[in-house]
């Protein structure tokens, strides 16, 4: 396969890597280190500017009013988009606009009416509630939060936890149990309103990322008529699921995105810096760590655009996508990490993004199905389905 | 596991002194009135160039004598700042005046237990 970009992925490249250079990283260098929104202000004026630029809902599909933009070319402006401080989890913070969670565009008319449409007008947020503290990486067997059937409608109970948004979102997509004895096949998705009675938000979950926190919920005789069951009983996990595995391909170029931008630092710097009379660019362990991370970001590069490339033209790409997260997430971290050692006490100050990014990376082999379970993924493809 | 949500140290007089004690490290704060009403709650980023020595040292000089403040050492300065923010609405039923002239862009909503 061939990732050269063509000429007009080229020009779109260009673009967004002109608006993160010009316009994202100079506020970046008056924000706080850890922030993770712009002011106001700042978001309107760049949000126009997306607009003009004909980018702004990038990942809209084109029959809700999108830009059109195919997974490949997707890939290569993700990359691009995640060169700066909080360009990780907050891709040039969020002025390319947002589409809301896979699962809402499979929902009936009268969903999408309610819930859909409001989202992709930026009227609405959602967050996304899977994980418990039971467990994540296996939701079909950890999810303990119970839907059982009451007057027309369902009453949930338990808890979530690792949730992010929930405290600013005015609905979510929640995963409960509908059927004790079915497993997986036991699962429904919920359409729940943050105004629901029995809905409480308890507390942030603090961690390695400072600026956008995770939260904690709790349901308690928590009421939802039938008209919020999302897709059909019993059958939440069916619902968006290759949309799901299509999310894991950006994912990835996230991550390759920050280990350029560390990997470019590394370079500059030891161009710059001297240690015992030498520059360290003519010292070989250096040398050898600046090529370390090449090879980690061409392997990352390589893998995720083969993902996209197999997912644009319509073939199987679950094994693909699981080794694309993989490479990227964990070569993405070994750049950053020896990038900060290139940069020796300088890179492990809030002067400089790397070590903002070394911490929001270390979640990245968690985050989206850790790295096991992305080697059990491929495992099964490779081993055939009946490996348990 | 124990989750403390609210700051709820002792007070301490907001003097030159107390402030200049304080340790350059990242956190977050609370400014009181005498009767112990929250005015403001702050964090001490990284852009401080002392974290919390620098801050409260700030706040004396614009509030003058006849404050209290209490002090946290936290690297998730950021996001426990949010959360105080949000704890204090949720049992105030509003920001603390001084945050309210100037409130966060987006602030959620939490009810603990």
């Amino acid at each position: 396969m061939d990732f050269e970009p063509s000429e007009e992925q080229q020009m779109l490249i260009d673009q967004v890597r002109r608006f993160v250079r010009e316009e994202i990283i100079p506020l970046e260098a008056t924000m706080d280190p850890d922030a993770s929104e712009l002011e106001p202000a700042d978001h309107k004026r760049l949000v126009e500017k997306t607009k003009a630029m004909g980018l702004f809902g990038i990942d809209i599909p084109k029959e809700y009013g999108g830009p059109d933009i195919d997974i490949v070319t997707r890939v290569l402006l993700a990359i691009e988009m995640a060169q700066h401080r909080a360009g990780l989890y907050v891709p040039c913070y969020g002025t390319f606009g947002g589409a809301g969670l896979a699962q809402i565009f499979e929902a009936n008319e009268d969903q999408k009416e309610r819930y859909l449409y409001p989202t992709l007008r930026g009227e609405k947020k959602a967050f996304f509630g899977l994980t418990e503290p039971s467990g994540g990486s296996d939701p079909a067997r950890a999810i303990q939060t119970r839907a059982e059937r009451k007057d027309n409608g369902w009453v949930l109970n338990g808890a979530k936890i690792f949730i992010s948004n929930a405290d600013r979102a005015q609905y979510g997509i929640v995963f409960a149990r509908t059927d004790a004895a079915k497993g997986r096949a036991g699962i429904t998705c919920f359409i729940v309103d943050n105004d629901t009675p029995g809905f409480h938000v308890r507390r942030v979950v603090h961690t390695l990322r400072s600026s956008h926190y995770a939260t904690e919920l709790e349901f308690k005789d928590c009421w939802v008529s039938d008209h919020q069951v999302l897709g059909e009983v019993n059958k939440g996990f069916a619902v968006a699921n290759d949309r799901l595995t299509r999310q894991r391909i950006p994912y990835a170029a996230g991550c390759i995105g920050v280990a350029i931008a560390a990997h470019e630092m590394a370079i500059e710097w030891c161009k710059m810096r001297s240690t015992f009379g030498e520059k360290l660019a003519n010292r070989q362990a250096v040398q050898w760590m600046l090529v370390d991370n090449e090879i980690d970001i061409r392997t990352a590069r390589h893998f995720t655009l083969e993902a996209a490339e197999k997912a644009r033209r319509g073939l199987p790409f679950k094994i693909e996508a699981s080794i694309a997260k993989l490479t990227a997430s964990e070569g993405g971290g070994r750049v950053v990490d020896r990038s900060m050692q290139i940069h020796g006490g300088m890179g492990m100050t809030k002067d400089l993004p790397l070590e903002r990014w070394y911490r929001e990376m270390r979640i990245r082999r968690v985050g989206e199905g850790p790295s096991e379970v992305q080697r059990m993924v491929i495992a099964r493809e490779i081993l055939g389905s009946n490996l348990r | 596991m124990s989750v403390r949500l609210r700051l709820d140290k002792p007070w301490k007089p907001l003097t030159a002194e107390e402030a200049t004690r304080l340790p350059g490290q990242l956190g977050v704060y609370q400014i009181a009135d005498a009767a112990g009403t929250v005015l403001f709650i702050g964090e001490a980023g990284a852009r401080s160039p002392f974290g919390l020595r620098s801050e409260l040292q700030r706040q004396f000089a614009e509030r003058g004598a006849g404050c209290q403040f209490r002090v946290e050492v936290n690297q998730q300065y950021r996001s426990r700042w949010f959360e105080l923010l949000m704890v204090h609405k949720h049992d105030h039923g509003a920001l603390p005046p001084d945050n309210a002239k100037n409130p966060p862009p987006v602030l959620g909503r939490l009810s603990p237990a």
